[in-house]
């Protein structure tokens, strides 16, 4: 049989429909296109995409299945090793990992691994009645920290062991940044919802509005009976670039502006929480959260907006789909620029004036590549005197976010490296007997799919660590 | 979900509510803050803690109608619930080594003053207490700060109550006539704070600040209650929520503070109407 070079296409809305809407982008794949893809994989004996999955999902086995139509049965091999397959296949970036080491990719497109695992997750999230019912109970009470994804996976897969699981989550509603970062239109909330409920029904208890550290401490969790602790707290600081104007109004870091639109839902017409709408929008940085804030800037109704980033395209760090969407949406990307000063309104005759103190204009200036720095990647310079403004009414950053020191603050003996990331070893142990952490808390801002292997490895450990006990 | 146990009007737009959130209430320090949301879809609003009660599991809040929120907030009766309520947030107030304290609150900042200035009393400091008023009928928590005060000033803006003229005056007084404290505390308006600095400055006591700008998640998450603080003559970034809300009032820009809190002013007036008309209509 002749090898189809290309990967079947994503069905995606419209460009210019859904710049104007908050609906999922991509639409998924149908059975018969997703049946099709599966069968362009090779089913290598060495399975070399397996390696390249943090979570090592049996990615042979369940493409055979979906290739012949066994989509539960497909599901069922995911589900053995991964716990959010309906997150994972819309968010991970799958082209630096499991399809990265794809035999197919050698000469022609891998295959679509990720798309395929979103159809099979969706399959059985519409078609699946059973729910999972609660192991029986082992005698061990654990307490998770954080609602995210590694937080939840550790949930998970301590509760299916027998575990008595209890999350506690800061905000209002669980998910972590599912919910509060990743917008609705690339990542539905009600399927995080439905991951949490799934947990749920696995007898997890999730406490929302509990702040550990301030509520209550990870010592009084012990004293509470608990006794493992899993920190996945996530990296939720916001940084800034501190330079001029970052107090002006109309500045926002971008977890801020997508805190107000996803999780506060500023984006329905006539919302609660307030968040500026319009206008021109310069968005600061590369990653995947400068796109999904440019995106959400410009489904609020905004004229322009701008990527505002300081290297080339080749070091953007987005996932790949998000630029291309992004860029068939008309964000305008303006790489090689770098902000110096954020410009802002000031009526000198009259201090109350409404309009004092927002923003009108970002002032960037020119770079050029230079040397490779530490990171391998070649050291943006400036071009001196190339400085210009682009009037804009809105400036978010996403140049970063930094762990949350509130755990670290109120924990003795937990120790953490110079960028705030606590400290774990190969078990995801922490310095603390029995706490362990894992996610960006420890690696600062990375993927979905990093956070939920550590969950896992923490669940493994701490599965280990109770047996003995 | 988190019932309202009592609820009970101070003035016509001040309401002090208790809140059954037995770990809140466990470990709520004066100075410390929440953050509720009073339905489903509501907004979150950070709002400071006015008192505790740990036996019985509850915390009062005491908050001014002043958008769309607090009205809504309002209208709930005794035994109703809140759908969220967080904390407790933000650092307690700093009273270790303060012998003697002058407390000066305004409006509804008295509130959250009032259990600053009864753990001061508590503690066994000397407390002189100077609360500020626009006018007679909103006048709040006179006895309770008369019963944690040795001394104590009430001001009305136009004279209707107490002594007329703002908190300066007789803070003003005090410090000319060679009064003299460990610490000066000031919760209120910031445009009452940034005058109670200025006041205080010439004497070189400290001031400490209390400051309330807009937020969301009250963690340290968003970034929005960033304030600008100059230490070492070097302008620094503070988040009010993790770092505060209590600053040293000599280092806080007060003007950038106003600006940023004006953020969503033509918003917070629309809902507030809206919120009004909802509630008219449902007469």
């Amino acid at each position: 049989m002749a090898i189809v070079p290309k990967k079947n296409p994503m069905p995606t809305q419209a460009p210019e429909v859904r710049a104007h809407n908050f609906q999922e982008v991509a639409l998924g794949y149908t059975a018969e296109i997703a049946m099709e893809e599966a069968a362009r994989c090779l089913n290598c004996k060495n399975q070399p995409c397996v390696g390249g999955c943090p979570v090592n999902i049996h990615i042979p086995e369940f493409i055979s299945q979906v290739k012949v139509g066994n989509f539960e049965e497909a599901y069922q091999i995911i589900n053995k090793t991964s716990s959010l397959p309906a997150v994972c296949g819309r968010v991970c970036p799958q082209e630096s990992q499991c399809e990265s080491k794809c035999t197919l990719g050698i000469r022609f497109e891998p295959v679509g691994i990720g798309r395929l695992e979103r159809f099979v997750a969706d399959y059985h999230n519409e078609h699946a009645t059973a729910k999972p019912e609660a192991p029986e109970f082992n005698g061990h009470k654990v307490a998770i920290v954080g609602s995210g994804p590694s937080g939840l996976t550790c949930a998970g897969d301590l509760a299916k062991k027998g575990y008595k699981v209890a999350v506690f989550e800061a905000l209002h509603t669980a998910g972590g940044v599912l919910v509060y970062g990743i917008p609705e239109f690339r990542l539905p909330k009600k399927i995080v919802a439905k991951e949490v409920e799934t947990l749920k029904a696995l007898g997890v208890d999730v406490d929302t509005n509990v702040v550990i550290g301030k509520t209550l401490t990870i010592d009084e969790l012990f004293d509470m009976g608990y006794e493992a602790v899993f920190v996945g707290s996530g990296a939720g600081l916001p940084r800034f670039m501190n330079i001029p104007g970052e107090a002006l109004k109309g500045v926002y870091s971008a977890n801020e502006f997508l805190t107000r639109s996803n999780l506060m839902k500023s984006y329905l017409d006539n919302p609660v929480t307030p968040i500026m709408k319009g206008g021109n929008v310069a968005v600061v940085g590369g990653g995947n959260v400068a796109m999904d804030a440019a995106r959400t800037a410009l489904r609020l109704g905004a004229e322009n907006v701008y990527i505002v980033y300081r290297r080339s395209m080749e070091e953007l760090p987005a996932r790949k789909e998000e630029v291309e969407h992004a860029k068939e949406e008309g964000i305008d990307f303006r790489l090689l620029n770098n902000p110096v000063e954020i410009l802002g309104y000031n009526n000198p005759d009259d201090p109350r004036d409404p309009k004092n103190g927002f923003v009108t204009g970002i002032k960037c200036v020119k770079m050029e590549l230079g040397e490779p720095d530490a990171s391998g990647r070649r050291r943006p310079v400036e071009v001196p005197g190339s400085e210009f403004v682009l009037d804009v009414d809105t400036v978010i950053m996403a140049i970063g976010t930094s762990p949350n020191p509130l755990i670290k603050n109120t924990t003795k003996g937990l120790e953490v490296n110079s960028h705030g990331g606590i400290i774990v070893n190969e078990d995801g142990l922490t310095s603390r007997e029995a706490v362990y952490a894992g996610g960006d808390a420890v690696t600062g801002a990375a993927t979905v799919i990093s956070a939920m292997g550590a969950g896992k490895l923490a669940a493994k450990s701490i599965d280990e660590y109770l047996s003995k006990k | 979900m988190y019932k309202i146990v009592s609820r009970k009007p101070l003035n016509t737009t001040v309401t002090q509510m208790e809140i059954e959130a037995p770990l809140v209430a466990k470990k709520a320090k004066p100075g410390q803050f929440i953050i509720l949301r009073v339905d489903e879809e509501g907004e979150r609003i950070p709002l400071t803690v006015a008192g505790t009660n740990p036996e019985k599991g509850t915390v009062k809040i005491i908050f001014q109608i002043v958008g769309g929120t607090t009205e809504k907030l309002n209208h709930k009766k005794e035994g109703d619930y809140l759908q969220d309520f967080v904390g407790p947030l933000g650092v307690a107030t700093h009273t270790e080594g303060i012998k003697k304290v002058c407390i000066v609150g305004g409006g509804v900042g008295c509130a959250i003053a009032m259990p600053v200035a009864q753990e001061f009393h508590r503690l066994g400091a000397e407390v002189t207490s100077i609360i500020g008023f626009r006018n007679k009928d909103i006048v709040i928590l006179e006895d309770e700060f008369k019963a944690c005060s040795d001394k104590l000033y009430v001001m009305t803006d136009d004279g209707s109550y107490g002594r007329h003229g703002n908190v300066t005056v007789p803070l003003k007084e005090m410090l000319e006539n060679g009064e003299t404290f460990d610490e000066i505390i000031t919760i209120g308006p910031l445009i009452m704070m940034k005058f109670v600095v200025a006041t205080a400055k010439p004497y070189n006591i400290p001031v400490t600040v209390s400051m309330n700008p807009i937020m969301i998640d009250g963690t340290g998450m968003c970034g929005g209650c960033r304030l600008t603080l100059t230490q070492d003559g070097k302008r620094v970034t503070k988040f009010a929520c993790v770092d505060g809300p209590d600053f040293n009032g000599y280092e806080v820009d007060f003007d950038e503070a106003m600006s940023r809190n004006r953020m969503y002013m033509d918003f917070e007036r629309h809902a507030y109407e809206e919120a009004c008309n909802l509630f008219k209509e449902a007469k």
